[in-house]
């Protein structure tokens, strides 16, 4: 039944599958266990992750192998590509999702606390004290909320992450020029920059945090402005550690000459993800850090 | 295309028999009717939670279950229905029917197909078995709204891990769908020669993909909130608990088109086949289905009129809100306009799919009094919703599943079923659900508020009759399982084309279809199609 030339490959039964069913299954007990206070959590979050890492290496394993032995032909090529695509759109959604939280409460919440529209009294009788800033200087409950001593400006490390991020997208767009060309070791190189560049961002947004915690006084608690500074840079750099690492994979899997000018829909698919995180960081520096 | 021949032997002396062959399945037959039976026994334990809910309703007063029992029914009640039901459901008919509608093989990415399935059971052991903690399962209703929402106890991050865990499912089987559809199609099947079932999928796969994610971050927002201490929804912090209602609705509101369009698609399939007429209007059903899919996203604020918000935004939602009429009347005019001067015949989908058209406008024209937004003022919050949603769930989403599966189920398993035990299912079901549903329109009108155990005691009549409604129509769902569980194991044998008046590429395949539906790709031409 599986066509390993020619024909739309249909894969034989996998065990896979039910794998990492299994993983994500005690990756989410363990951590609604340990949320409810109990430390066994940790064992079975502990567990999960161990079972889904297997279930990545042997799964893509099993495609890398397919791959390269030529199973796949150009229709079975481009279902991958619509499946990367329509992964990416959603999560474009979800970051939609937190910036909407992000517009909302700057644009409308505050500001009715702060007495606009149709806030009048919600502000007189709530918290007469609150005023509508961005950054907060001030919350509106002081003794549920700690505000900050000041937030992390633009222009500095933000602008510097925004050059590094700018930058990988190009390195890996060289690097992409070179497979085509057929000079692996130049793509195997630049490669090797565009990652080195992914964990240097991580590395210093990782510092940041550090420096927003003990020296600014901004955390996950610090209001509204906290919350969708840390939930937004958070879950972006959480992407681009996944990027960085799926870079790392196809850095060593460029070394070992996977790839072909013709058929390299693996490199594709880690740069397509690049270029989102990257796009989204934009967005982030706008709209988070900048204005 | 033509390069989409999958090597034709059918041994499948390799392939794993017994609970191996559906654990590690990559056949899109074999994973739609694991999709198909999950949805199944899910219907019936939603289905037992509504039995608990209307029986605590039989009388004013709490005589049988704890409230906060009743509120967790209600609350799983929901969710088990929404997301182990219709959705897995209308995804087994995908499963099953898009690779032969279209002609292809099998389904795009055959592995990850599997992997969407078999997260529902886990998901599912994740949300059940919070019921089975110290302080009981969720209660605060399936939309979550905090505050409320975060009062609950234990259950609270397995319920939230469990809409991920979905999440995920759901937007890998609509990712795989799409790049079927795009991908997979016989040479000559255009998009415009689509059946509409598929049609209504592709939709339905734009929805899932836009608005799932956004669902998964409404509820991290509730679970960062609750035990990281960040303040999206409390007002305390400069957050608002309405953002709250406006992330979810942006997902809850494409979510019910996401429930309801695949059955469109069942609707539209079967109604040509016993009216031995084409589907009237077939672009304009297509582009309707476009439109109404697309303004979705602009209607979310017409479930929160009366939370409190700024005058253009009640105005905007419900201008928007009324212009999902016009496609939605454009397809009920089709499906009339496609049984007119037909020649008809009544056979039990057809029965299904006729009361799917006449019921769902029902709760069609409630939803409208809904969308006005002095009147929902009046309407909020009482058994008005109730009813008209389960107008539109149950005798528009759930009906045009049941009429689909008779329609496909000799296609499916090779056997007839039994004509005149579906003509007892259909006549007592369409009966009782009247009975259950229909007096729920005035209890709302009369002021009785939702989600609530006890009563004032002028609400009992109309509550007795619709408890007992709600009995007989849960207990005529026990035939349906007996009907296909007979079928399954045997009866007249099924032609090919099955329905006299049946057209299409999966009435051109055996019954039941061979393993692989297409090995070879047809050639498709406007005749196969639209005939």
């Amino acid at each position: 039944m599986s066509a390993p030339h020619g024909g739309y490959y249909l894969p034989d039964p996998s065990h896979w599958p039910i794998l990492g069913s299994i993983g994500l299954f005690s990756i989410f007990l363990g951590s609604a266990t340990w949320l409810n206070g109990a430390s066994a959590g940790g064992l079975i979050i502990g567990f999960g992750i161990a079972v889904f890492l297997f279930m990545l290496f042997g799964w893509f394993g099993t495609v890398i192998r397919e791959s390269v032995t030529g199973t796949y032909n150009h229709q079975v090529d481009v279902s991958f590509r619509w499946g990367m695509f329509w992964f990416i759109v959603s999560e474009v959604m979800f970051f939609g999702g937190f910036f909407g939280a992000l517009f909302y409460s700057r644009i409308l919440s505050v500001q009715w606390l702060g007495g606009a529209g149709d806030g009048f009294a919600t502000h007189q009788f709530l918290w007469p004290d609150f005023v509508p800033d961005w950054p907060m200087t001030v919350m509106p409950d002081p003794s549920k909320w700690t505000v900050y001593r000041e937030v992390i400006p633009a222009i500095g490390v933000p602008l510097l992450n925004t050059i590094i991020l700018v930058s990988s997208s190009f390195t890996v767009t060289f690097g992409h020029w070179a497979l085509k060309k057929g000079n692996r070791r130049a793509q195997s190189w630049w490669l090797f920059v565009t990652l080195a560049l992914g964990f240097t961002f991580v590395g210093i947004q990782a510092t940041e945090y550090v420096h927003a915690y003990h020296e600014l006084g901004l955390t996950l608690h610090s209001g509204i402005y906290g919350t969708t500074f840390f939930m937004l840079t958070g879950f972006h750099g959480l992407h681009v550690t996944i990027g960085a690492t799926m870079l790392t994979v196809i850095w060593l899997r460029s070394l070992s000459g996977h790839f072909t000018p013709e058929n390299h829909f693996g490199f594709e698919a880690v740069a397509w993800y690049w270029h989102f995180v990257d796009v989204v960081w934009l967005f982030l520096f706008t709209f988070v850090y900048w204005l | 295309m033509s390069q989409a021949v999958a090597h034709g032997h059918d041994d499948h002396s390799h392939l794993p028999a017994g609970w191996k062959r559906w654990l590690f399945t990559t056949n899109h037959k074999d994973i739609g009717t694991l999709y198909l039976s999950f949805a199944l026994i899910m219907f019936f334990i939603g289905g037992a939670m509504a039995m608990i809910i209307r029986l605590e309703l039989l009388e004013p007063g709490v005589q049988y279950v704890d409230p906060t029992f009743f509120n967790s029914m209600t609350t799983m009640h929901a969710l088990v229905m929404i997301f182990g039901v219709v959705m897995p459901g209308t995804v087994g008919f995908a499963n099953w029917l898009i690779p032969m509608m279209i002609g292809s093989p099998d389904m795009a990415l055959p592995r990850m197909n599997n992997w969407s399935f078999w997260i529902l059971p886990f998901a599912f052991t994740l949300l059940l078995g919070s019921l089975f903690l110290p302080g009981g399962g969720p209660a605060g209703g399936w939309t979550m709204y905090p505050p409320l929402m975060l009062q609950t106890g234990f259950a609270l991050p397995f319920v939230i891990f469990a809409v991920h865990f979905l999440g995920a499912s759901s937007i890998m089987g609509s990712i795989n769908i799409i790049a079927t559809i795009f991908n997979m199609r016989a040479p000559g099947m255009t998009f415009m020669r689509l059946p509409l079932f598929v049609w209504t999928w592709l939709i339905t796969s734009f929805l899932l993909i836009a608005t799932i994610p956004v669902l998964a971050g409404a509820v991290t927002m509730l679970l960062t909130d609750k035990y990281f201490g960040t303040s999206f929804f409390n007002a305390a912090g400069g957050g608002d608990p309405v953002l709250f209602q406006h992330v979810f609705w942006f997902f809850g509101h494409p979510e019910v088109y996401i429930l309801i369009l695949p059955s469109f698609g069942i609707v539209s399939q079967i109604l040509p086949t016993f009216s031995r007429k084409p589907l009237f209007g077939y672009e304009s059903m297509v582009y309707a289905t476009a439109s109404i899919a697309f303004l979705s996203f602009f209607v979310w604020a017409h479930h929160m009129f009366t939370v409190g918000m700024p005058l253009a935004g009640e105005l905007f939602f419900m201008y928007a809100t009324m212009s999902i009429a016009v496609p939605t009347g454009v397809k009920v005019f089709n499906w009339v306009a496609t049984m007119w001067r037909g020649s008809m015949t009544f056979e039990t989908p057809m029965l299904w799919a006729i009361s799917f058209v006449v019921l769902f406008t029902i709760g069609g024209f409630s939803g409208l009094m809904l969308g006005i937004t002095p009147a929902d003022f009046q309407y909020h919050d009482t058994y008005f919703v109730v009813a008209h949603f389960h107008y539109v769930l149950v005798t528009g989403a759930v009906f045009g599943m049941i009429g689909g599966v008779y329609y496909w189920l000799p296609k499916w398993t090779g056997h007839m079923y039994d004509e005149t035990l579906g003509k007892i299912h259909f006549w007592v079901s369409v009966i009782s659900v009247n009975l259950l549903f229909f007096p729920q329109h005035f209890l709302g009108l009369a002021g009785m508020p939702r989600r609530i155990p006890d009563y004032a005691v002028q609400f009992t009549e109309w509550n007795q009759i619709s408890s007992i409604g709600g009995f007989v129509f849960g207990a005529s769902q026990l035939i349906f399982l007996y009907l296909i569980i007979r079928c399954i194991r045997g009866g007249a044998k099924a032609t090919d084309q099955v329905w006299e008046g049946a057209h299409g590429l999966e009435w051109t395949l055996p019954s039941p279809p061979p393993y692989h539906s297409f090995t070879t790709p047809p050639q498709v031409t406007d005749a196969v199609a639209h005939s």
